[in-house]
């Protein structure tokens, strides 16, 4: 009954933390300004199921596309023995669905444990890539302190998941094989084994030397049993705590974030209405409207905070896992520029917590919000001036992110609102506004044409 | 070449009541870049060749406001996009093909919002139409013939607009020795061009892109670099001569390769 109530103290107390952190973050996605996700519902699920579900493109680099499948698919499936775990924590029962489900109850078990050594084996591995291998987009610039900090958490986590998972499921072999199991329809002091894949070889192997000795042995199988199943549920209650303060949200955002995708080419720059209206009438292409907004203060173009992007760039930065990806292709990053589209992202995800953090305080509202900061507090000019807009982070990216659409957005303030940006371009774009070409020149259009038609005569 | 070059002019044409099949888009670097410029009459002479129906439009042609869009400037990408759909639209222009792939991605992707829908292609599936249909066919040997040649995506034919094949197919029909870069189709690296990058100082760094893209075509021990966009073939010339190779490594557009395969 204790244990019961414990359970349920701390599934609320975990639940109601974690709800009020995943309200702030939706809240802070919905910063961000209009983003049109008309149309396309069969594609978007297609997407959902291939990218998302499906990890597609995670599979341009085979090795960590395998271990992440690895604890991936373990992370899914595991959710079934979660319910059970739910199920016998509130009700007090033990393997609720244990003799209900016969075969198929040892079955799936056996599943989530083969599946548990894979993840095992590929946390393993990602600790080492992290940290022994010192693979280059784990050791960028931005990947100092807290970033750094948090990959390793998120692996130790789940290095613990498992462990408990293999305690509880060993623990309790050994118990079943000298009768002192107590499962739901299990008559105590039946003797046999659960048959699970690895624990009924791990149990016996970890804790087997225990039953030598009686009931102390006994007493300390159970303990290690509720301190494997404990330890397990609160990791996961831990984890769902902690998943707001990390990069690891993807598990949850990556779906939402490959649902709302863009449908449209990756090379069209979203056009400016107010932009083409106004020079539309520039050009006596419309007329002019007598209710034309005359206000005073000159409108802002482009982004200069999280305003200024597009719920969906926000949704982006939160669903960001930081693999880096992105930033090893980049040609800019590769040459040494400082622009890292990784950080980019990170930014945005910092600066939108800045921001929910600071209208928490209660002493800014959203609508006139001026802290006297901005997205330039994060990102430099050098960084946003380094883009080819070669597309090769969009292309790179797992889960449909793109890092270089904000950063058009901000050339966008720069150069509109703020009429500044790179000192070369100015002659650039005067050269296009007043003779149609990019360089000065003054020779003809098509002299290239009839010098070409002189020299074939 | 046994008849006269021609390379008609859309309001030449319309007044004489014709109507060309195809509008052939210059773009500023074809226009006025020396070296684009030859790229320009290659392709021409290749739609002399294949009797093309198609008109340049001359004085009337604008650049297409891409390099403005990228670098942030959207009042003189719109100046530019909405004068050139109200000259292509006079005209009811239907199909543009075009040399140089970020005015072929503006024409094809970015224009349609403004008004302007046109059948946009790229002169390396134009060329590989032809091939298809007949058209052009290639003959044996050639000054390129036998050579060990690497082709060099663009961004904006490949990665933006998926088009990896129709240049590949056409290199298949010329009788060369293809070694792809290690990087290549989705996974090609940009030569540094873009983004209006053509027309400012790099950020400092430790290498400029167009270097590191040239290494790997070096890697390749290739005597050729294909490309398909004249803002890559600036860049890799610069970057091969950077690394003093100039004397051993072209870079060539590949309707070059053809009219030297045409003798044209």
């Amino acid at each position: 009954m204790i244990q019961q109530v414990i359970f349920a103290i701390a599934v609320v107390g975990a639940l109601g933390f974690a709800f009020n952190k995943y309200a702030k973050i939706l809240r802070n996605i919905r910063l961000g300004g209009e983003y049109s996700t008309d149309g396309g519902d069969f594609e978007r699920m297609k997407n959902v199921a291939l990218i998302a579900f499906g990890q597609k493109k995670m599979f341009k680099r085979m090795v960590p596309a395998v271990m992440h499948l690895f604890i991936y698919a373990a992370f899914m499936i595991t959710q079934i023995e979660l319910l059970e775990i739910f199920i016998d924590g509130f009700l007090g029962t033990h393997r609720f669905f244990w003799d209900s489900l016969g075969w198929f109850y040892t079955f799936t078990i056996s599943f989530i444990e083969i599946l548990s050594v894979l993840a095992f084996i590929a946390t393993v591995v990602f600790l080492a890539r992290r940290n022994a291998l010192k693979l280059p987009r784990f050791h960028m610039d931005e990947m100092t302190g807290w970033p750094k900090w948090d990959g390793n958490i998120i692996l130790v986590l789940e290095f613990m998941l498992i462990i408990f998972i293999f305690h509880m499921n060993g623990a309790d072999e050994v118990l079943y094989n000298i009768g002192k199991a107590h499962a739901e329809g299990m008559e105590y002091g039946e003797v046999g084994s659960y048959g699970f894949a690895i624990s009924r070889f791990a149990g016996p192997l970890m804790f087997g030397w225990l039953a030598d000795y009686g009931d102390f042995g006994v007493w300390i199988l159970n303990l290690l049993e509720r301190f494997g199943w404990w330890g397990h549920i609160l990791t996961v209650l831990c984890f769902l705590m902690y998943l707001p303060f990390s990069k690891h949200l993807h598990i949850m955002l990556a779906f939402p974030n490959t649902y709302f995708a863009p449908l449209n080419s990756r090379g069209e720059m979203e056009n400016m209405p107010d932009v083409m209206n106004e020079v539309k009438m520039m050009m006596g292409l419309t007329e002019m409207s007598a209710d034309a907004p005359t206000e005073d203060e000159l409108p802002e173009f482009g982004a200069k905070d999280v305003f200024g992007l597009s719920w969906k760039n926000i949704l982006d930065a939160y669903t960001c896992t930081e693999c880096g990806r992105c930033s090893s292709v980049c040609p800019a990053n590769m040459t040494g520029k400082k622009l890292s589209p990784r950080k980019i992202m990170m930014d945005i995800r910092d600066r939108a917590d800045e921001v929910g953090r600071n209208l928490d305080s209660g002493d800014y509202n959203r609508n006139n919000y001026d802290d006297g900061k901005s997205l330039f507090d994060y990102i430099s000019r050098e960084e946003i001036h380094a883009c080819t807009t070669c597309n090769a982070c969009v292309e790179a990216c797992p889960v449909m992110i793109s890092p270089m659409e904000p950063i058009l957005k901000l050339r966008r303030y720069e150069i509109l609102t703020e009429s500044a940006g790179p000192g070369d371009w100015v002659p650039m774009f005067t050269s296009i506004e007043n003779g149609g070409s990019p360089w000065q020149v003054t020779d003809a259009r098509d002299k290239w044409a009839t010098d070409a038609l002189d020299e074939n005569q | 070449m046994s008849n006269k070059l021609q390379i008609p002019v859309m309001s030449e044409l319309a007044a004489q009541g014709v109507e060309p099949e195809v509008l052939y888009w210059v773009g500023c670097a074809g226009s006025f870049d020396a070296r684009a410029q030859k790229v320009a009459v290659a392709f021409a002479k290749i739609m002399n060749e294949a009797e093309i129906s198609f008109a340049i439009l001359g004085q009337e042609e604008n650049c297409t406001g891409d390099p403005a869009r990228r670098a942030g400037n959207e009042f003189v990408f719109q100046m530019m996009a909405l004068q050139n759909i109200e000259t292509l639209n006079m005209y009811k222009v239907k199909k543009i093909v075009t040399a140089c792939p970020h005015c072929f991605n503006t024409l094809k992707n970015e224009y349609p919002a403004l008004g302007g829908n046109y059948d946009v292609i790229h002169h390396t599936q134009f060329i590989n139409d032809l091939i298809k249909e007949g058209k052009l066919v290639m003959k044996g040997g050639s000054a390129f013939a036998g050579k060990r040649i690497t082709y060099h995506d663009s961004c904006y034919l490949g990665r933006v607009n998926g088009v990896y094949e129709a240049p590949r197919e056409i290199l298949q029909q010329l009788d060369n020795h293809l070694v792809e870069l290690k990087r290549s189709k989705t996974n090609g690296l940009c030569c540094g061009a873009g983004g209006s990058q053509m027309f400012k100082e790099d950020e400092p760094g430790e290498k400029r892109i167009n270097e590191a893209r040239v290494e790997e075509a070096l890697e390749t021990g290739a005597e050729i670099i294909v490309a398909n966009c004249p803002f890559c073939i600036t860049m890799m010339t610069d970057g091969v001569k950077a690394k003093d190779k100039q004397d051993h490594v072209m870079v060539v557009d590949i309707s070059e390769m053809i009219v030297s395969n045409k003798r044209l």
